[in-house]
């Protein structure tokens, strides 16, 4: 029953074989059993077995949703009433959220039982989940590899069968660039698509909520729940929400899938390059056509990305003061030395680095050259992307230059630590919707991803194409061995 | 460029943070090789490109200005450092 996607837990509850309450003891056990793996952070059985019971009395009354009673793990980053909510923060160490996220009131609505909260970089600014206070998480496929960041609990949770799905959100990879190194189906949607409220912010330009689950039909379901338009959210976009499951078995004969030679180059490991290729050619088998196009700025995604995103996370993170609610430090001399205590205790090195690199390019003098720089270039990324969707529907490419690396290899080093979400980035730049998909495994047995880029709102293309895929292989049906 | 540690100070200030010395001269060596790679921006020629803050370029909503949310103070100050009679309780700011 672990290893079951959510349409089959769906159809199992439907018809009886399995009560919610059994499948909320099934993951909470093995939760318990796998704590090792430290994905979760916070799990609380009393508060997930009420909701698993609460769903199983709305079935047996007939009032059944398409996803109710459905366990799934949620990112710590999603606040959630009456859990405690850290962000991978000790700044958040005692913070329990006084209110719901829209996504998790969603899912709450749709009945669906939160089976805990999951590790995750420190306010989601990593790629190897290993900034977070509460330790380290290990991938399920090589425990002495990282699971990606910064969604890198809810991607052990899913890849170690302790929850058949979870949220993620993504920056500048955090749902795709994990989804890859832990073999799973993960889905950005278009900026505007999910609701940013309740979502800690990071980088709110960037920032996108969305589903970690083992098939793109897993996706679409999660998806119908997530997407909408939430008047709580600013940059929310008011269109409406096709049913993601109605697109996903349609022909892709004549799908043109552009190939940007830029994402092919200097830094992509030779086993995932020949992985991507092969999957290229299953889609020609599909009847898609390749077109090459070309990306001509990519390469300056990161450096783009690295001033704005930092210049936003300072702005953003300027609430934890100490003042309302958190970690407040124990001595301080007056209100000023409060803030600068608090936040020194309450931050990791990589947030400090981060909210400094922001509070430069944005201080008086550095702006123009900096900041406003950044944003210029973010328009020539988001340019290059309409002209390559002028010839093609969907664009493909690896989703990380490598496999899952070694613990501890890159945390002294930001900068190469960067360079790992180098395909994803430029993806948050322009707002589009991005998946990654397995696509097969190195000579090591480590999983390599399959990333797919859509037109904005394109999300129902993306699925599909996904779908098609893994109509046709089965990578997306293993799991990790120990784990099944 | 390089930072020094004089300069690694005062944007920790701005920041409202905290460092010792040691750590001044830590982060103006992993800072400084940060904004060497974001000084790679400079290779391209941006005159004239408008700046692009946002994915969906069209203006923020506005909304009627009505009460919308309910009073949640006493839940709010629940979770709070300090609190007294309804109030947030911080250092002393004015003698």
């Amino acid at each position: 029953m672990h290893t079951k996607t959510v349409a089959e837990l769906v159809a199992a509850l439907k018809a009886k074989q399995v009560s919610s309450a059994e499948l909320t003891k099934l993951f909470l056990d093995r939760i318990n059993r796998y704590k090792d793996l430290n994905a979760f952070i916070t799990v609380d059985a009393d508060k997930s077995l009420a909701q698993a019971k609460a769903a199983d009395a709305r079935r047996a009354k007939g009032e059944a949703g398409a996803l109710t009673g459905v366990p799934l793990a949620q990112k710590d980053i999603f606040c959630a009433d009456g859990w405690l909510t850290t962000c991978g923060s000790k700044i958040l160490s005692n913070f329990v959220a006084p209110y719901d996220a829209t996504t998790v009131a969603k899912f709450n609505a749709a009945g669906m039982v939160c089976l805990g909260k999951t590790n995750m970089d420190e306010f989601a600014m990593g790629s190897s989940n290993e900034t977070s206070f509460y330790g380290k998480v290990r991938n399920p496929w090589n425990t002495d590899t990282v699971p990606g960041g910064s969604s890198g609990g809810s991607a052990a949770a899913v890849a170690a069968c302790l929850a058949p799905a979870a949220t993620g959100t993504d920056t500048g990879g955090s749902i795709r660039q994990p989804a890859a190194l832990t073999n799973l189906t993960g889905l950005k949607p278009s900026y505007g698509r999910v609701s940013r409220y309740g979502m800690i912010a990071f980088a709110s330009s960037l920032d996108q909520g969305g589903p970690m689950c083992r098939s793109a039909e897993d996706a679409a379901l999660l998806l119908n729940v997530m997407a909408g338009f939430d008047a709580r959210d600013s940059t929310s976009v008011d269109e409406p929400v096709p049913d993601y499951t109605q697109s996903l078995a349609h022909d892709i004969k004549g799908l043109r899938i552009g190939l940007p030679k830029e994402y092919f180059g200097k830094g992509l490991n030779s086993e995932v390059a020949r992985t991507v290729e092969a999957a290229i050619a299953e889609y020609k088998k599909l009847g898609a056509q390749v077109v090459e196009v070309s990306l001509p700025n990519s390469q300056l995604a990161i450096p783009c990305y690295y001033v704005l995103a930092p210049s936003e996370a300072s702005s953003n993170l300027s609430r934890f003061d100490g003042a309302r609610y958190g970690f407040r430090a124990k001595e301080y001399k007056d209100l000023i030395d409060m803030y600068c205590q608090t936040r020194a205790q309450g931050f990791g090195a990589e947030v400090k680095r981060r909210i400094m690199i922001g509070t430069y390019a944005l201080s008086a003098g550095y702006y123009d050259a900096y900041y406003l720089k950044a944003q210029k270039l973010r328009r020539l990324i988001a340019e290059d992307f309409k002209q390559a969707f002028e010839v093609c529907d969907v664009i493909m490419g690896p989703t990380s230059p490598t496999t899952a690396f070694k613990l501890g290899e890159k945390s002294d080093d930001p900068v190469a630590m960067y360079l790992s979400d180098i395909y994803t980035i430029s993806v948050n730049l322009a707002g589009l919707p991005g998946m990654s998909i397995p696509a097969g495994f190195d000579a090591q047995g480590l999983p390599i991803g399959l990333q797919l880029i859509g037109r904005y709102f394109g999300e129902e293309k993306l699925v599909n194409v996904a779908h098609r895929y893994q109509q046709v292989t089965d990578w997306h049906k293993r799991v990790p061995k120990g784990f099944d | 460029m390089a930072l020094s540690r004089q300069e690694v100070q005062k944007i920790a200030h701005l920041a409202r943070l905290a460092i010792t010395e040691p750590e001044a001269t830590a982060y103006a060596e992993s800072l400084t090789r940060i904004l060497g790679l974001i000084e790679q921006m400079n290779a391209v020629d941006t005159t004239g490109i408008e700046p692009m803050a946002h994915p969906n370029d069209s203006n923020l909503r506005l909304r009627t200005d009505v009460v919308s949310e309910p009073n949640a103070r006493d839940k709010f100050q629940g979770i709070a450092p300090a609190v007294e009679a309804g109030l947030y309780l911080v250092p002393k700011v004015i003698e």
